[in-house]
């Protein structure tokens, strides 16, 4: 079984321009635990300081957000296209000055 | 502008050069631009402000464009509004509406983020540029793009409403229609501008176009006097106008341009697309994506991607979230265009239902002075009023006629409302 992964841009720092891997993880948690042993260098990065997957990280599998298949207990089909996208934010109503969300110029 | 400016990740803290990038390489949040204010307190005050031209761009030296940039599109200071009638029938006492329904040159609040992200696409090299869109967006960025020469690819879901899709194709933009929700359109958006070396305005130029909805919060304050309001309703949509009006007014308390006060921010959204709402009303810290099925189509983002941000916004500012089924929201349009003689587009709808349902349950006292936001024209949605009116009949040019039609209607209104004196 093998499914096709297809990386942002914005790992390619971290994967050495690689932007697609074959996978032949079972599901979404496996499928990361593959990435980060092919990509040790992407590991600090994808998960925050408590060990998640960071929040603005969405997964797809054939055009559907994985959240919408069951998540973590969708098991990936032979074929599978599954793509990794950050979200694409404007950011948050923090000061543009002081960087904050509680603002401190005042 | 004349004042410093760059990129920088709200969650790591990375700092970048200006460029077109949107995701840290770090951490891989989102962007966001910051600005140096003791370089801003020295030049901007109220009469520097005041001395620019009437439109968004009196703002210029609190947006991230370069300062040799000459503006093209008069986009924004658009009407503040009292709104007496509205508020009488909705039992408020001091509302005020902001009206983007009138917003040059397409008529929707779109066109403040795209004047700062096409003035950045310009200032980046980018000869082509390009939107994922419910609509507005497309139109905003067919229009401002046409008028800078810039080619366009816009991408929107195919079952957008017919005059929007007119409002883009007559640009001379390339729209193309995808068989799929605005997640959808979103998501392949992101493949695209990663592959095409393209200005994708909220894709690679969100930073810089995310900046653009602080100039609704700039025109509220100066409108209102210099003072900022005690509530603001916003509609949401990937949650980013909301948290860029509160960036706004936490601006202008930064700069002493206004006094410190501490404004209550209200969301609205459609039932039938309400994730930020749902986050706000069950406390959650994360926002649950939902498959939109609403009229509000231009609300319609089922994973809107400043959902955390915008639910933030509003918890810590002490305001709310409330969300209403589409009758309400072609009742919302109904009232506000009878009332207040403003035609709005069904967001449009959802900010004026979820107002008046805001001060019925007590989250907003009548007395507050309170500014609901109107983002966008009836005009592009008219499809959803389709048999709410009836077509009468001609009658011929003559006063017996006339006569006769003016008693056939007052009979009419007598039997409905017991009685209404048609002189």
């Amino acid at each position: 079984m093998s499914v096709r992964v297809l990386l942002p841009n914005a790992f390619q720092k971290h994967t050495n321009g690689a932007k697609e891997i074959q996978s032949s993880a079972a599901n979404l948690p496996q499928l990361i635990d593959e990435i980060e042993v092919t990509f040790p260098a992407l590991k600090t990065h994808l998960r925050d300081e408590t060990g998640n997957v960071r929040r603005f990280i969405n997964f797809y599998v054939n055009e559907e957000d994985i959240r919408f298949l069951g998540n973590e207990k969708y098991a990936f089909k032979d074929g599978d296209e599954v793509l990794v996208i950050p979200s694409i934010a404007g950011g948050c109503s923090c000061c543009s000055y002081c960087g904050q969300e509680e603002c401190l110029c005042y | 502008m004349a004042l410093s400016y760059e990129l920088c990740c709200r969650e790591c803290g990375k700092r970048y050069e200006n460029q077109p990038l949107s995701i840290c390489d770090e951490c891989f949040s989102p962007l966001e631009v910051v600005v140096d204010l003791d370089a801003a307190k020295k030049t901007v005050t109220r009469e520097s402000i005041a001395q620019g031209p009437t439109n968004m761009w009196r703002y210029q030296a609190l947006l991230p464009v370069p300062d040799t940039y000459v503006p093209q599109t008069p986009a924004g200071w658009t009407p503040l509004v009292k709104a007496p009638r509205l508020a009488e029938r909705i039992g408020a006492k001091n509302l005020y509406i902001k009206n983007d329904a009138v917003c040059m040159p397409t008529l929707s609040f779109k066109d403040r983020v795209v004047a700062v992200a096409l003035a950045n696409a310009q200032r980046f090299g980018f000869d082509t540029v390009g939107c994922s869109s419910t609509g507005n967006l497309a139109n905003s960025v067919a229009a401002q793009a046409a008028r800078l020469g810039l080619k366009t690819y816009i991408l929107v879901p195919a079952d957008l409403e017919a005059a929007k899709i007119l409002n883009t194709q007559v640009y001379g933009a390339n729209l193309i229609r995808i068989d799929g929700n605005y997640d959808h359109v979103n998501r392949l958006s992101s493949q695209i501008a990663d592959r095409y070396n393209w200005g994708f305005v909220n894709v690679n130029l969100r930073p810089y176009y995310a900046e653009g909805s602080k100039t609704v919060g700039f025109e509220i304050a100066e409108q209102l006097g210099w003072r900022l309001p005690d509530n603001v309703v916003v509609p949401m949509a990937g949650g980013s106008l909301i948290t860029k009006i509160r960036k706004a007014f936490k601006e202008l308390i930064a700069l002493g341009l206004v006094e410190p006060k501490d404004v209550r921010f209200f969301g609205a959204q459609a039932t039938g697309c309400s994730p930020i709402a749902k986050a706000v009303k069950t406390g959650a810290d994360h926002i649950e994506p939902q498959r939109p099925s609403t009229i509000a189509r231009s609300l319609a983002i089922g994973n809107p991607a400043d959902g955390v941000y915008a639910a933030k916004a509003i918890r810590e500012s002490g305001g709310w979230a409330e969300d209403v089924s589409d009758v309400e929201i072609v009742s919302g349009i109904q009232e506000l265009a009878e009332t207040e003689g403003i035609f709005t587009e069904t967001a449009g709808g959802v900010t004026t239902a979820v107002t008046a349902r805001l001060y019925a349950h007590g989250r907003i006292k009548p007395e507050e002075l309170t500014v609901t936001c109107i983002t966008g024209n009836g005009l592009k949605t008219t499809d959803v009023l389709a048999g709410a009116y009836e077509q009468e009949e001609a009658i011929r040019p003559r006063l017996t006629d006339f006569e006769n039609y003016i008693n056939e209607i007052k009979e009419l209104n007598d039997l409905v409302s017991g009685g209404v004196d048609v002189r």
